[in-house]
């Protein structure tokens, strides 16, 4: 089936089979491999991109459910050479250790914070709750997404 | 992991979906897709074809209508838990969305959906039976109105038949006490049990994961009723139910657990 997205700002058109998922199409069809596979059961978050702006799991979205909509993924974060707000508060809060979960803490973050763009601590760790990190690096991720918080408010509505 | 192959249609109407679902064997709806999907790559379930619901926006709406408030089928849980006629005239609801799953599943998953699925150990389906709402359902010969009482009759099984599609959720306006008591051992996870309770006059109470179904605790309704202690009742909690066993808990600490969350929820709702 043929199905149309516009992907980080870029349109594509892509013959897809009704079971691919989302984040198949996104790694295997487009090429864009920033989003990890983690669990496969959505539980973990790390495949966790935005869905006309909101954050979902592509490991549970077929790609021809996002047919005409538009998704970012981590790739579509930063502009030209500048790091998005949210990558930058990540990087200098140290808030990774393995990596494997950050694209998906990102995106999580990006969506979250629209949603609440002052959050507190608790609302932080409740916002991220669909977002698991196996090094356990969860104080850093907290302290880089109010990081951001502060470096986006006002920047970003 | 992937699901089997399957056919894949994209509904234009309520009309056109209930007509492919007419004309296909082992056809079924896809709403946000996040019960469904999962038992797909699993092969739990494996339909022939998928008929997708999900561009149908005319079923995306929470409107105010005087005693109750209607819910259409494809109201996603994030739209339910930000609702202001909702927070203002049903907190329960509200409150009970914002608790399935994570905000990725909320932004997906839709009320509609979780009540067709008729899991017991869900959230919704046990808060639309505590808050008695009525479910509007369209199949070939036109609509009908069921209450929830009636809907849900076994594991993952609902008077739907595979013709047919609920489009609305009906929920009366209530003004007392509620309480939603949600237990589990990680945030993201399903309740071990979970108890929702409303009082409006009278005190209703429905249990998550207690039995195949959502269950009332109509033991626990009947002794309030009789003039019973919120102590007395709510060590009625277990009975009349057959609570599963799994990884999470025996059947003997969810009649424990209920017990301990049905008084929890009546402090706080009666």
């Amino acid at each position: 089936m043929q199905i149309t997205t516009v992907v980080n700002g870029k349109s594509f058109t892509k013959d897809v089979e009704p079971r691919t998922l989302l984040v198949h199409y996104v790694r295997d069809v487009l090429g864009l491999t920033g989003t990890n596979v983690g669990c496969d059961t959505s539980s973990c978050g790390a495949c966790t991109i935005l869905l006309n702006g909101e954050s979902v799991k592509s490991c549970t979205v077929l790609a021809v459910q996002a047919d005409g909509m538009e998704l970012t993924t981590i790739e579509g974060m930063a502009s030209d050479s500048a790091l998005h707000p949210i990558q930058k508060a990540f990087h200098e809060n140290h808030g990774l250790q393995c990596g494997y979960c950050t694209p998906g803490m990102i995106m999580a973050t990006a969506s979250f914070l629209k949603e609440n763009p002052m959050p507190t601590e608790a609302e932080v760790r409740e916002g991220l709750e669909g977002n698991l990190c196996r090094c356990t690096g969860y104080h850093n991720i907290v302290k880089s997404v109010l990081a951001a918080a502060e470096a986006m408010e006002g920047a970003v509505k | 992991m992937f699901p089997a192959s399957f056919d894949y249609a994209k509904a234009r109407s309520v009309a056109d979906a209930v007509s492919i679902l007419s004309s296909v064997e082992d056809a079924k709806l896809l709403a946000g897709g996040h019960s469904l999907l999962p038992l797909m790559k699993l092969r739990l379930a494996s339909p022939s074809m998928l008929v997708d619901i999900g561009s149908l926006a005319e079923l995306s709406y929470i409107e105010d209508k005087g005693d109750y408030v209607a819910i259409g089928s494809m109201t996603r849980h994030h739209d339910i838990s930000w609702s202001r006629v909702l927070k203002s005239e049903i907190p329960l609801l509200p409150y009970v969305a914002s608790q399935v799953g994570d905000p990725q599943v909320r932004h997906r998953g839709t009320i509609g959906g979780s009540i067709s699925h008729g899991d017991g150990a869900s959230d919704l389906p046990a808060a639309v039976l505590a808050l008695d709402a009525k479910f509007v359902i369209v199949g070939p010969k036109g609509e009908r109105i069921v209450p929830a009482t009636e809907f849900f009759v076994g594991f993952l099984e609902t008077v739907l038949s595979p013709d047919e599609l609920l489009t609305e959720i009906r929920v009366p306006k209530f003004s007392g006490g509620w309480s939603f008591q949600k237990f589990n051992r990680r945030a993201q996870d399903w309740a071990i049990v979970g108890v929702a309770a409303v009082n409006d006059g009278g005190t209703r109470v429905s249990l998550v994961n207690m039995g195949p179904t959502p269950m009332r605790a109509r033991a626990v309704e009947e002794a309030l009723a009789d003039g019973a202690s919120i102590e007395a009742a709510s060590l009625k909690a277990s009975e009349g139910m057959d609570p599963p066993a799994d990884l999470n808990a025996s059947s003997q600490y969810r009649r424990h657990l209920a017990e301990v969350l049905v008084k929890r929820a009546l402090t706080e709702a009666v």
